[in-house]
């Protein structure tokens, strides 16, 4: 699961993707989400990170990891 | 270290095209209490969902529109419209502030007799009384409102055989400029069928005409409207003066004021286009005191006003269930608030906010009810901040018609509490469970 390498992202949360001129916004969580994967971090390191310190449990994140994921694919912001 | 705040993650693509004609989004925010008396609370206590009434809200909303009335006009008495809401706090709370009872039923009748009105104080109108209705509403003095000539009939032969002279007044239906024109109750004005009633009536001699009443429609946003149909009762009462020296005691202008609720495909916002309970009252006023209507003779105006009255009172308290990605990437969120509870999402586009804070990001979201129906559907797309699953939520304006016309379906219907003006919550009808349901049905031998 990699993000596109080209993807600007902002600290505010703004994303450019300047492969088709589009541009997006992120809140907070999934702004720290987009960096870690900016990162290459892998999914047991980025829940460890969030989990430390975000009031969520496991399984809710995992669920929300994953539907966030979907949104980025179809936002086309991942890599094939 | 206190750990942060967890919003589910979600990206939202940023549209450049033509801002819409109202530019920048409204800000939403949050509902976390309701008469200071925390949401949270509320629903850890009494469940989800909750439909909750504000006592507060019923006698401010009551006393600004007794006030906008009483300074223009000098008789004015509300009757609270029973069908809007009939629970019997929520009348009692109407009938303590002076207002009579309106009933459209026999059932509606009993409730009004039962939360102490005096006969003489409730209003009996639609189109379905029975002859049992009838002699009691006779024997007991109340208000007749005839709807058709079946009833008129009815009525002239009950009178030949009872003792006392049952009170009458016909309901008048009119043209005034509005659209689609409610035709189908009472008599008609134009036609000359009000007044042929209104002959038959003085002609029978055992009936007594007390009022003339009409009721022009539902969600009138043209105070105009009320206008030309006060205008039109006055020139009927005018012409029984004439005619038979007969003075009317009351007009009665019905209800139909619409509230702040916004009505689907509606432009615009409610709070933007109806008319406040001053215009409606400026309108009526005006009309009856420029008629022809001789100062001493001027009838006692009577309002049976429901939306406008409980609308913004009534709460209703619920919770996020799941969160889905459609097809086509839309988010949609399912609420435990259902079609089969909140009957008025068929006519409105409600207004949901969330029960805690979150963050200014939001996302377009189709807002369903819990059924397993396709028709279970709350808003079909709605700017929404991103809630979790247990979320709480607040449906604002939904003391009207909800807590009538909501159907035991698929799900029980859940308990309503009423906040006190010091805060304190009383149940005022307890959920349904399956003992109520079942109580009522009987298994035939064979199939037990």
């Amino acid at each position: 699961m990699k993000i596109k390498k080209n993807i600007a992202v902002s600290e505010s949360g703004f994303v450019f993707d300047p492969s088709t001129g589009e541009s997006f916004s992120l809140n907070q969580v999934g702004l720290e989400l987009v960096e870690l994967l900016k990162q290459g971090e892998d999914f047991d390191a980025i829940k460890k990170e969030i989990l430390e310190k975000y009031d969520v449990d496991e399984i809710s994140f995992e669920k929300y990891y994953y539907d966030f994921i979907n949104s980025l694919n179809q936002n086309q912001l991942l890599e094939d | 270290m206190e750990k942060l705040v967890f919003e589910r993650p979600f990206i939202k693509k940023l549209n450049s095209g033509m801002p819409s004609k109202f530019g920048l989004k409204t800000r939403m925010e949050p509902i976390t209490e309701i008469d200071e008396v925390s949401v949270k609370e509320l629903i850890d206590k009494y469940g989800s969902p909750l439909f909750v009434i504000s006592e507060k809200t019923i006698r401010k909303t009551y006393k600004s529109a007794e006030r906008a009335f009483s300074t223009r006009y000098p008789k004015v008495q509300f009757a609270w419209s029973y069908k809007t809401n009939y629970l019997d706090a929520v009348c009692r709370v109407f009938h303590k502030e002076g207002a009579w009872a309106e009933v459209v039923s026999g059932f509606e009748y009993e409730k009004a007799l039962r939360n102490n009105n005096p006969g003489d104080q409730i209003i009996f109108n639609g189109p379905d009384k029975s002859r049992k209705d009838l002699e009691l509403a006779t024997a007991n003095g109340s208000l007749i409102h005839i709807d058709h000539f079946d009833e008129l009939y009815a009525l002239i032969d009950l009178a030949e055989k009872s003792e006392k002279k049952p009170k009458v007044a016909i309901r008048i239906n009119m043209d005034t400029g509005i659209y689609p024109q409610w035709d189908r109750f009472g008599f008609n004005y134009e036609n000359g069928e009000a007044w042929d009633a209104l002959n038959r009536i003085m002609l029978s001699g055992n009936l007594d005409l007390v009022g003339l009443h009409t009721h022009i429609g539902t969600f009138i946003l043209s105070a105009d409207a009320y206008g030309k149909a006060a205008a039109k009762l006055a020139d009927l009462a005018v012409s029984l003066e004439r005619k038979y020296n007969h003075v009317i005691k009351y007009i009665d202008m019905g209800g139909g004021f619409a509230s702040n609720s916004n009505l689907k495909g509606a432009y615009l916002p409610g709070s933007d286009t109806v008319p406040g309970i001053d215009e409606y009252a400026d309108a009526i006023s005006s009309a009856l005191i420029n008629s022809a209507i001789k100062p001493d003779n001027l009838p006692l105006l009577i309002l049976e006003t429901g939306r406008a009255l409980i609308d913004e009172a009534g709460y209703l308290l619920g919770t996020v269930l799941a969160n889905k990605r459609m097809a086509d990437g839309r988010r949609s969120t399912i609420l435990d608030i259902g079609v089969n509870i909140l009957f008025t999402a068929f006519w409105y586009d409600h207004n949901i906010r969330p029960a805690q804070p979150f963050s200014e990001h939001s996302e377009e979201t189709a807002i369903y009810g819990p059924l397993c129906m396709n028709i279970d559907v709350l808003r079909e797309a709605v700017d929404f901040p991103p809630l979790k699953k247990d979320d709480r939520v607040v449906i604002n304006r939904v003391g009207a018609y909800n807590m009538t016309q909501w159907m035991q379906f698929i799900t029980m219907r859940p308990n309503v509490v009423m906040i006190d003006e010091k805060g304190g919550v009383h149940i005022i009808r307890r959920n349904e469970t399956i003992d109520d349901l079942v109580s009522l049905e009987k298994l035939p031998p064979h199939l037990k």
